[in-house]
């Protein structure tokens, strides 16, 4: 039987990905975060690792939602007790809070710097070691050749970088995987109950390499994702981001 | 070759040592007591004590009945070897072989060493006067055996220096105390009043044997040459360095990596011939000018790898300045620990901390950034907030106590908790609003409060009554109030941290 014209493209597709230096799965194959409605808006339908992630976040409580969401995606990613390394100039991560996201904190390694440079250097050398499960980096300001060179040492070692930005306004273009903006959501009571609920956070994705952008509210509770709903994106706006 | 030995004996060891430590004990009596058969004996003492009639051996009560203003110190029993040893170890600059003569002695293997200094003589004067310059108080002998050396060393009277084949005539009118013969045997002999060696050493070996056994047979022949004393000399460990001299003073940084490279696979070869791993190592490059630079590296786990020690220097290079050009590379391990058994592994790598890759990586960020930098976490047994964690250095150090997770903690937790403005209702509750940075930020939904006691036996203050908030737009917070509310005064109000 001749393939279709479908599959034709889709491999075509899948070929073009390849040769752009855009890995479908990361190291161990298709990871599964249980972000189902969020993975089906990458290529395949698979969460990129092996890649790299940008975060887009202001204010305090934005980053502290940001490092919420990417505490979650680190607890798939270090299931099998890999290190993590968190570089950055100026950070306020409280280790044992870790834990609640199912991370054991003593995983993680911190590399404290003084200059942006110096984050810059080790994110990238962190990122070409492959015995690592994740790379966090808090930087202010990435140019599109810095961000490139860091998108070149992940396509050889397969480690996944999460890049948490702090600058908006200075947002150039990126060879990221993925830009993300995270933001805190009012909890939904548990069982009518005064006090806080899980964590709900508001997750849009703006960017998407080959990919369809859009926007989720997601809730952390039992140790996973629990997707509430999915919000509608207009062709126009979905189209106007996809650069 | 006729082999010549040459003994040191030290008369005060480690009344010498104590006053090269300590000298204003110099000019004072006193000496080291042990407790030996549940008595308290005199162990040694120096020649000031030994002048008011204080023997080794005597009670220490009895030495302090002759002498009351005797200055005592307790013995430390493995002083003397190392002290032999450390002494030993500086004469190898005179011969290769040389053995520790417990418990006060040297012997040295001269055997063609000697016409280095001109001679036995010349040697001889050397070494002695060396030894005496350095504070310790010591005799010396050259002979054909060792026993011969000994004896004379500590008993000769006319000459140091035994001509070979002499020894049996210089032996004769020692006393036989020189040929180190067991007490009983020496009571023997003075009863018999053979008062000199030259008395009882032509003896028939039957009748020696018969009365004084085979040991002192045994002695003599040592003594005499007929028999071969084993020695066992002190092994000095080999130090790991390599030296790079280059024809033409090298000016280029492409230079100094060649020089790098050569110089790390020499070392890494020998260390994995002995099955060590280099922890830190100095590169030293010698200068035409005459100055030295000196680069230092250090690595985490033992490490003999050329290729990953070359990326640490490779670091450095920029910092070396070669001006005229360098003329000499030697490059020293200066910390080696055994090298861990590196088993290939067949299905998987091993992951967690211990891969060798991210120790690498960390030497990197070391070598680079400084290890100050690096920053790993353990969970502490403390319930104030800042200090339930500690920062460990080592990637091995494992948990005392494990992770908690049953009381919230913030993603984000501020270094010092900043003052905000609050209205709460009524005491004990929960703020309505609060501004901070200038927002104010109405609150929908409060968890709370976890008081949290100051650890008073650290410092004083007001414990903390924290409550997790939510504000209108989903933001959360962790505040608290410092101590108890007061009617009076406005309570103080803190923001502590930020909830994913």
């Amino acid at each position: 039987m001749l393939p279709t014209k479908k599959d034709l493209i889709e491999k075509l597709q899948k070929e073009i990905f390849r040769m752009q230096g855009f890995s479908i799965a990361g190291k161990s194959g298709a990871v599964n975060f249980g972000l189902k409605q969020i993975e089906s808006a990458f290529p395949n339908a698979v969460f990129p690792t092996g890649a790299i992630h940008e975060f887009l976040c202001m204010a305090n409580e934005d980053h502290a939602a940001s490092t919420g969401f990417i505490s979650g995606l680190l607890k798939t990613l270090s299931a099998d007790g890999s290190p993590m390394i968190w570089v950055s100039t100026s950070r306020y991560l409280f280790p044992p809070s870790l834990k609640s996201f199912g991370i054991e904190p003593d995983k993680i390694i911190f590399i404290d710097l003084k200059k942006e440079n110096d984050v810059l250097w080790a994110t990238e050398e962190a990122l070409k070691c492959n015995g690592l499960a994740a790379v966090i980096a808090e930087i202010d300001d990435l140019s599109f050749t810095q961000s490139r060179r860091l998108q070149l040492a992940v396509e050889q070692s397969k480690v996944t970088g999460f890049i948490l930005r702090k600058n908006e306004e200075r947002m150039t273009a990126s060879p990221c995987a993925a830009r993300w903006k995270i933001k805190p959501l009012p909890t939904a009571s548990i069982d009518e109950l005064p006090g806080l609920g899980f964590p709900t956070w508001s997750v849009e994705l703006l960017k998407v390499k080959n990919g369809k952008p859009g926007k989720w509210t997601v809730e952390w509770s039992a140790d996973n994702f629990k997707i509430i709903n999915t919000h509608q994106i207009s062709e126009a706006v979905n189209f106007s981001k996809a650069v | 070759m006729q082999k010549r030995y040459m003994t040191i004996w030290f008369r005060h060891l480690l009344a010498d040592r104590m006053s090269l430590r300590k000298p204003e004990l110099k000019d004072k009596s006193f000496v080291f007591k042990s407790i030996i058969r549940n008595r308290v004996v005199v162990t040694a003492g120096n020649k000031n004590a030994q002048l008011q009639g204080i023997s080794i051996g005597m009670p220490l009560a009895d030495a302090l009945a002759i002498f009351p203003d005797l200055e005592v110190f307790q013995e430390n029993p493995k002083q003397n070897e190392q002290l032999l040893k450390a002494l030993g170890e500086w004469c190898i600059r005179y011969t290769p072989t040389v053995a520790v003569d417990l418990p006060d002695g040297l012997i040295l293997d001269i055997s063609g060493c000697t016409h280095l200094w001109g001679g036995e003589a010349g040697y001889y004067k050397e070494i002695i006067n060396r030894l005496r310059n350095l504070g310790y108080d010591v005799r010396g002998a050259i002979a054909d055996t060792i026993g011969t050396a000994r004896a004379i060393a500590r008993y000769g009277t006319v000459s140091p220096i035994i001509k070979s084949n002499q020894q049996h005539d210089a032996l004769l009118p020692l006393n036989p105390a020189a040929l180190q013969l067991e007490p009983v045997t020496l009571m023997k002999l003075n009863k018999l009043g053979l008062n000199r060696i030259g008395s009882f050493i032509s003896m028939p070996r039957s009748v020696l044997r018969r009365r004084f056994g085979e040991e002192m047979l045994l002695k003599i022949a040592r003594a005499l040459g007929n028999e071969e004393e084993p020695i066992q000399p002190l092994h000095i460990p080999q130090p790991f360095e390599q030296r790079l001299p280059s024809l033409e003073p090298i000016k280029t940084a492409m230079g100094i990596e060649i020089a790098i490279q050569k110089l790390l696979e020499l070392l890494c070869k020998q260390l994995n011939t002995e099955g060590m791993g280099l922890r830190s190592a100095t590169l030293k490059c010698y200068r035409v000018d005459g100055k030295i630079i000196n680069t230092n590296i250090g690595t985490n786990m033992p490490n003999s790898n050329p290729e990953h020690l070359f990326k640490l220097f490779e670091l450095k290079i920029a910092s070396i300045a070669p001006a005229m050009g360098i003329e000499l590379f030697v490059m020293e391990a200066t910390k080696v620990e055994e090298l861990n058994p590196v088993q290939e592994s067949l299905w998987q790598k091993e992951g967690g901390l211990n891969d060798a890759g991210l120790a690498e990586l960390l030497d990197r960020f070391a070598g680079k950034l400084g290890s100050a930098v690096i920053h790993r976490y353990l969970p502490q047994a403390r319930y104030w907030p800042e200090r339930s964690v500690k920062s460990v250095a080592s990637l091995n150090e494992k948990m005392e106590i494990a992770w908690r997770n049953d009381r919230p903690r913030p993603v984000q937790l501020l270094g010092t908790p900043e003052p905000i403005e609050v209205t709460a209702p009524i005491p004990d509750y929960p703020p309505m609003l609060f501004r901070y940075k200038g927002l104010t930020h109405k609150i929908k939904k409060a968890d709370g409060p976890e008081r949290i006691e100051r650890e008073w036996w650290l410092d004083e203050g007001q414990h903390r009554d924290y409550y997790t908030v939510e504000d209108e737009a989903g933001k959360r917070y962790w505040l608290f109030r410092s101590g108890h509310y007061n009617g009076e005064k406005p309570s103080g109000w803190f923001i502590h941290g930020f909830f994913a």
